[in-house]
């Protein structure tokens, strides 16, 4: 098998821009959660196979992060979230399916092209995982954009926090550290995003961030 | 003797498909039928209906013009050189090398154009909504098709059918993110085409969701016959597509002996049912669709192309 060290983190990496266009489809808060869980093991695994070929055992100590937390500790708090708040029905999306997946598109292509232009000088691997990453941090943006339900932003930014980790490992020589201080400030933004949650129901009554903007004079 | 080896395994396969055909639907409706446990008509019940339909008198609408008449011929013609073209148990075949992917795609869309306009033709309401269903499916899943075609030309270097089994066949292939994706978008894509369960209902007469049986509900007798031919041969078609391109095993290359071929053609029976069988779990287990929204289940097929597409421009950058 000719290089398969570099098609199988090809497979990872691309598997989780493919779980981002996954969350973009969704349009039920728990399919979404479940996906955002595929999301982040697909992480996990990218990230324990980077490990693997750099000989860097402190990516071990990343994906398995990546896996505890975010595939199973966030999926797991968020679900019971929207199940105490009682929304676990339709997502509100500003525009439809079909433009957000055409925006999608263009945002890879995007990445593809300033990525591949920028970096000519890196090796093709993390070249490769850049640019990956820099997908996977546009749709997590995007997701953020089109949505209108708090939960589901959060999941937007999660996702986008996984294109980070991407990036970081595919860029030798990320310290422990800085992984670990990322994944606890992930968690800590997780637990503030949660009360906040619980704050904007109680004044709201709705999670739906258009009431924000009513609240503070904003026209539509 | 090369050409004599290629054409004699060309007008083999052209009598393969057509034989073939009418047992892989019988195969399907029977294991649907085991499956939701009821005992389901023979698997060799579409050739029975066959030869009947092509014995009965043939009926025609008083307004019916000479398309009418013509279309079934037509369809049924184009169908079959296309499945013609797809290699089956062996790769040597002698139109292959004049006619690839893209045009089994262009022979296929014109089969379902001369289809439609057949179904518009007598001017019942049932035949109109049928076609304009038909064409809304095609123009998405044709775009989604063509970026299929495009991914797996960049993977293996040619659009030629021959060309890409010998292709996945060899080591060279690796671990592709693309190939996953083209699989897939494949098979969405097949879904559609030959309106199986989620996007149409090949076993219903009911009008809300019929987009095939709508459009052929004025032909009888043997134009009725010609044209079911052609959609058992079209499933046939993309069966075989799906295994020639993701399954290329035990396929026999050019010039092989009998042996080898011998061997090719009991794999392919047997990747024809396992085919059929996987076609019928997975109509069993999910519902039919509404009509609007097909567009967004063929939609992710052309999506999927297109990621796989932009995907292996990454990979094959360096």
């Amino acid at each position: 098998m000719p290089n398969l060290a570099f098609d199988t983190a090809h497979l990872f990496a691309g598997g989780l821009v493919l779980a981002s266009f996954m969350l973009l489809y969704q349009d039920r808060l728990t399919s979404l959660l479940n996906v955002y869980a595929v999301h982040a093991l697909v992480l996990a695994l990218a990230v324990a196979w980077q490990a693997d070929i750099q000989n860097a055992p402190h990516l071990y100590v990343t994906a398995a992060l990546a896996f505890g937390f975010k595939a199973i500790i966030i999926p797991l708090a968020l679900r019971r979230i929207i199940e105490r708040l009682g929304i676990h029905r339709e997502i509100e999306t500003v525009v439809g399916i079909g433009p957000t997946m055409l925006a999608g598109m263009a945002l890879v292509a995007l990445s593809m092209v300033v990525m591949l232009r920028v970096t000519t000088a890196a090796a093709p691997l993390a070249r490769e995982d850049l640019a990956f990453a820099l997908a996977v941090v546009l749709l997590g943006l995007l997701i953020m954009v089109t949505r209108r339900n708090a939960v589901s932003q959060v999941v937007g930014f999660m996702s986008l926090e996984n294109g980070l980790i991407l990036a970081a490992a595919g860029a030798k020589g990320m310290p422990l550290v800085v992984e670990i201080s990322v994944a606890f400030s992930i968690l800590i933004a997780f637990i503030v995003i949660g009360i906040f949650l619980f704050r904007i129901r109680e004044r709201f009554d709705s999670v739906d961030l258009a009431a924000l903007d009513q609240f503070r004079g904003e026209r539509r | 003797m090369a050409l004599i080896h290629d054409l004699a395994v060309q007008f083999a396969q052209m009598l393969v498909v057509l034989m073939l055909a009418p047992g892989l639907v019988g195969l399907v409706r029977k294991v649907k039928a085991r499956l939701t446990r009821r005992r389901g008509a023979s698997v060799v019940q579409p050739y029975r209906d066959l030869s009947r339909l092509i014995r009965k008198e043939v009926v025609l609408a008083e307004n019916a013009s000479w398309l009418f008449r013509v279309a079934p011929y037509l369809i049924f013609a184009a169908t079959w050189v296309a499945a013609a073209l797809v290699p089956t148990f062996a790769t040597g075949l002698e139109f292959s090398w004049s006619a690839d992917l893209i045009a089994i795609i262009a022979l296929l869309a014109s089969a379902r154009f001369f289809l439609a306009l057949a179904g518009m033709d007598v001017g019942t309401a049932f035949g109109g909504i049928g076609s304009s269903r038909e064409v809304m499916i095609a123009s998405l899943a044709e775009p989604a098709m063509l970026m299929i075609v495009f991914t797996l030309a960049l993977i293996a270097g040619s659009t030629q059918l021959s060309t890409i089994a010998a292709f996945m066949n060899s080591p060279a292939v690796g671990l592709s993110v693309s190939l996953g994706l083209a699989l897939v978008a494949l098979v969405i894509v097949a879904v559609a085409e030959n309106g199986r369960i989620p996007v149409d209902n090949p076993a219903t007469h009911l009008e809300l969701t019929m987009v095939h049986e709508a459009m052929v509900l004025e032909y009888s007798g043997r134009h009725l016959a010609l044209i079911e031919l052609a959609a058992a041969l079209k499933l046939l078609l993309y069966t075989s597509l799906i295994a020639c391109i993701f399954a290329p095993w035990d396929i026999a290359g050019p010039e092989a002996g009998l042996a080898t071929i011998a061997i090719g053609a009991a794999a392919y029976v047997i990747k024809l049912a396992i085919g059929g069988a996987l076609l019928a779990v997975f109509e069993t287990a999910i519902t039919k669709m509404r009509v609007f929204r097909v567009p967004q289940f063929i939609g992710a097929a052309l999506m999927l192309g297109l990621l796989g597409t932009l995907l292996r421009f990454v990979s094959g950058g360096f």
